[in-house]
């Protein structure tokens, strides 16, 4: 039996979804685990003497309100390509991807204030942290570049459209789970601070 | 030739025809870059066989080590170059290198890939009835991930600074400052490059696990009806799932810490009249991120061989499994609590000792799940009609060590008993017993139970008769002394007790273990020889040679890609309808709907006929 008779012949499911989609929830599971590992070891850490203070960096709040317009126009591209309006689509996927890079900017910006304010990777874990949470989150933000390029060039092929949109579904959870993400890091950061 | 083989051959008969040339397996696709999850699982248990090996044989040389300090070691050295002092002495830096490669060998690479990798690969899509894995392409990324990992891994061992020295646990400032021992030099870096792969492989086998446990049962397949073995991988996944990402970010602060100057771990520390300049960090963070991984790991080990062990029991004592919602239950509150007891590695840590109260209750109240799975072996044995197959010693054998591991758990789980023995071979006795002996011997029993399944041909049963028994007596002749030497006060991971007068009068038992451990390291070379004879040469099986209900006896032989050359057989029953009074037979697959078996229904199972017949039909006609 080959390939493709074998993704053919999979017998009617018992709880059906589709299983990328769910691995894709697992897989955010994970990532939320990781960063539930490094604000609980901030939480401990904080509890300890010689824990530095300081102001986080006004470009937290630019980047926030960058990555949540980025969410919407994200929305905006699924629920265009359901809608079968495929220039309305590129748009928004394209919008999107350009949002996601000025975020990162903005989130390298947030790195030189830090240094400004004499806040360095290496030095008082409080500020290392900081910088350990935002680049991880960067690192995931790419990924979910990278994707979001995958999409863009299959949107541009009509290859996404109301019949075809497991792709772009999951391209946008993905994308909402990192905004979602950034949020509670800021707050989180916010609040401890 | 039975009919199912030949309609398999029929089946490729077909495929000759069939136009699509780039699905034809040839030796690469076949066997190497495979996306069949048979053939990656046994991928995995080779793997998972050569680690065994090598971590074995390091044990072997630390044993010599401490059993014979005074022994001229100078033959090893054509092994172990310069690691032989002049002296012909053992080098001590290399001592503590070879228990942490031991360690970390051991738990990762042979009881975690070689145990979970194996059997969750290869019983899942068989077991639940499903062609393959929800990804096959992640899924043999989840193998070669874990391939990059081991060459990795096994590269440091050829090192000149040595592996990893600072404990398979890596704690943080020794495994962070390469100045404080040589193995905390580019044999720990090297070390947290393999972990980093291999955290990735596991996630993604555990995602594929949950996946297709998920989502690919065949009809008829209900949570109700799943093996237990498939409960207790579903659940092995999950704990991974959870628990390895933490390990990940553990290990990335590390990586800070080791190489860019950072202080997550590290603080105020003179080496040599010499400060740091690392201000402000704490080791006990790390060690709680590393356990709230590590003691989750302890059940990522052990609950893929419960499982295992309650198929062959029920299985070979002919018997329905005792307490078969119980078994999920208690599988389930050992998953909850896996996660709520790490504290209990860290009482002497420094910690508040109220806390320490709460997770020495905490993980105390893990003994009465692990209580209720031995009360069910032993009810699902008794008055069994016992068929002790080699899979059936090892997997008795297993209840046997969970026994009387578990319960030197129930001392080391008090906060202050663990004062005098925490760190002492006590616990290094407590734990390979009930982690590391038990888990291999689940191990062991699904590899001498499913290999009729993995090979189309059966393991020398004689054979395997003296494996076990070599393997057992030697296994309780190694770690029974041990809690002796424990209680007496022997910390763990010394090189030699030579120079302490109150340790003395122990040596002789030290000397005891160490021949102990010998031999049972070369009694596995009699499970190598059947392991590979029998793959080419062993009498050839039958179809269900155990003649168990599982899904996976309903394939051919040695099943294709697909496992079943026709459609996936429906499941009516669950899976343990053994010495079912009124049957003709002592077991009914579950794919045999209750319309067949009239005279061994119980009533409510007369009821589920009406449901069954829309199901039937369907069946028939797909």
């Amino acid at each position: 039996m080959n390939a493709e008779e074998i993704k053919m012949d999979r017998p009617k499911q018992i709880l059906s979804m589709h299983p990328q989609k769910f691995a894709l929830w697992l897989f955010i599971v994970s990532v939320m685990m990781m960063f539930a590992a490094l604000t609980s070891a901030y939480i401990v850490k904080q509890a300890d003497n010689n824990w530095l203070l300081f102001d986080m960096p006004d470009a937290f709040v630019y980047t926030s309100i960058v990555i949540v317009l980025s969410s919407v126009t994200m929305h905006w591209a699924y629920l265009s390509a359901k809608k079968d309006n495929i220039p309305q689509a590129k748009a928004a996927v394209l919008s999107t991807f350009v949002l996601g890079i000025i975020f990162l900017i903005g989130q390298y910006q947030s790195w030189s204030e830090l240094v400004e304010m004499d806040v360095y990777f290496v030095g008082n874990p409080a500020g290392s942290f900081i910088y350990v949470l935002t680049g991880l989150h960067g690192l995931h933000l790419i990924s979910a570049l990278i994707f979001l390029f995958i999409v863009f060039i299959a949107v541009f092929r009509y290859k996404v459209h109301s019949k075809r949109l497991n792709r772009i579904e999951m391209c946008t959870t993905y994308w909402h789970f990192l905004g979602g993400l950034w949020l509670y890091l800021y707050f989180f950061l916010l609040l401890n601070s | 030739m039975s009919e199912q083989a030949q309609a398999n051959i029929a089946q490729d008969g077909h495929d000759h025809d069939a136009h699509d040339h780039e699905h034809h397996d040839n030796f690469i696709t076949k066997y190497i870059f495979s996306t069949d999850h048979k053939t990656i699982a046994k991928q995995y248990l080779i793997s998972g066989i050569i680690w065994a090996l090598i971590g074995g044989a390091l044990s072997t040389i630390f044993r010599l080590q401490l059993g014979f300090p005074e022994a001229s070691l100078e033959w090893l050295r054509p092994l172990l170059g310069g690691w032989i002092t002049n002296t012909g002495t053992l080098d001590p830096e290399f001592y503590l290198a070879l228990v942490t490669m031991h360690g970390t060998i051991m738990v990762f690479f042979v009881l975690t890939a070689g145990l979970s990798g194996t059997f969750s690969n290869f019983l899942i899509p068989l077991q639940i009835g499903a062609r393959d894995m929800a990804s096959g392409f992640m899924n043999m990324l989840s193998y070669w991930f874990f391939f990059i990992a081991s060459v990795i891994m096994f590269v440091s061992l050829f090192l000149e600074t040595g592996p990893a020295g600072g404990g398979w646990v890596i704690y943080p400032p020794l495994s962070a400052l390469p100045q404080a021992i040589s193995g905390s030099g580019m044999g720990m870096t090297l070390w947290l490059i393999a972990m980093v792969f291999f955290i990735a492989s596991t996630l993604m086998g555990g995602i594929n696990y949950i996946a297709t446990v998920i989502n690919m049962r065949t009809k008829g397949m209900t949570f109700s009806r799943l093996p237990l073995t498939i409960w207790a991988f579903f659940l092995t996944a999950i704990i991974g799932l959870l628990s390895f990402p933490v390990l990940f970010a553990a290990a990335l602060l590390l990586v800070f810490d080791r190489s860019f100057g950072t202080s997550f771990y590290l603080s105020e520390i003179y080496i040599g009249g010499e400060a740091l300049p690392n201000v402000g960090g704490s080791p006990v963070l790390y060690q709680h991120l590393f356990w709230f991984l590590g003691h989750p790991e302890v059940y990522i080990v052990l609950l893929p061989a419960l499982g295992i062990t309650s198929e062959i029991i029920a299985t070979n004592s002919r018997k329905p499994i005792f307490g078969y919602k119980a078994m999920i239950i208690s599988m389930l509150g050992i998953t909850i609590l896996s996660f709520i007891v790490w504290a209990h590695h860290m009482f002497v840590s420094g910690m508040n000792p109220f806390l320490g109260s709460i997770f020495m209750l905490l993980t105390l109240i893990i003994a009465i799940p692990s209580a209720v799975k031995v009360f069910n072996y032993l009810t699902t044995l008794w008055k069994g009609n016992i068929k002790f197959t080699p899979a059936m010693l090892f997997s008795i054998g297993l209840v046997s060590f969970f026994i009387s591991g578990g319960l030197t758990g129930i001392f080391l789980g008090n906060s202050a008993i663990d004062i005098q023995l925490h760190d002492t071979y006590f616990v290094v006795a407590h734990f390979h017993l009930v982690m590391g002996s038990a888990s291999f011997f689940g191990l062991l029993a699904g590899v001498y139970h499913w290999f009729p399944k993995m090979f189309g041909r059966m393991m020398d049963a004689k054979l395997g008769y003296i494996h076990f028994w070599l393997t057992f007596v030697g296994v309780y002749l190694i770690f029974f002394p041990m809690h002796y030497i424990g209680i007496a006060g022997f910390p763990r991971r010394y090189y030699s007790f030579t120079n302490f007068d109150a340790f003395s009068a122990f040596g002789d038992l030290n000397v005891f273990v160490s021949i102990a451990a010998i031999v049972t390291f070369f009694a596995q070379f009699i499970f190598l020889f059947n392991f590979f004879y029998s793959m080419f040469r062993g009498r050839k099986a039958t179809a269900n040679p155990w003649k168990s209900n599982t899904l996976e006896w309903t394939t051919p032989l040695v099943p294709g890609h697909g496992n079943w050359p026709g459609k996936i057989p429906y499941v009516y029953r669950w899976p343990y309808d053994y010495s079912k009074p009124g049957a003709e037979d002592d077991f009914i697959p579950q794919n045999v709907p209750h319309t067949e078996t009239g005279s061994s229904n119980l009533p409510h199972e007369n009821e589920l006929i009406e449901e069954e017949k829309a199901l039937k039909a369907e069946e028939s006609q797909a």
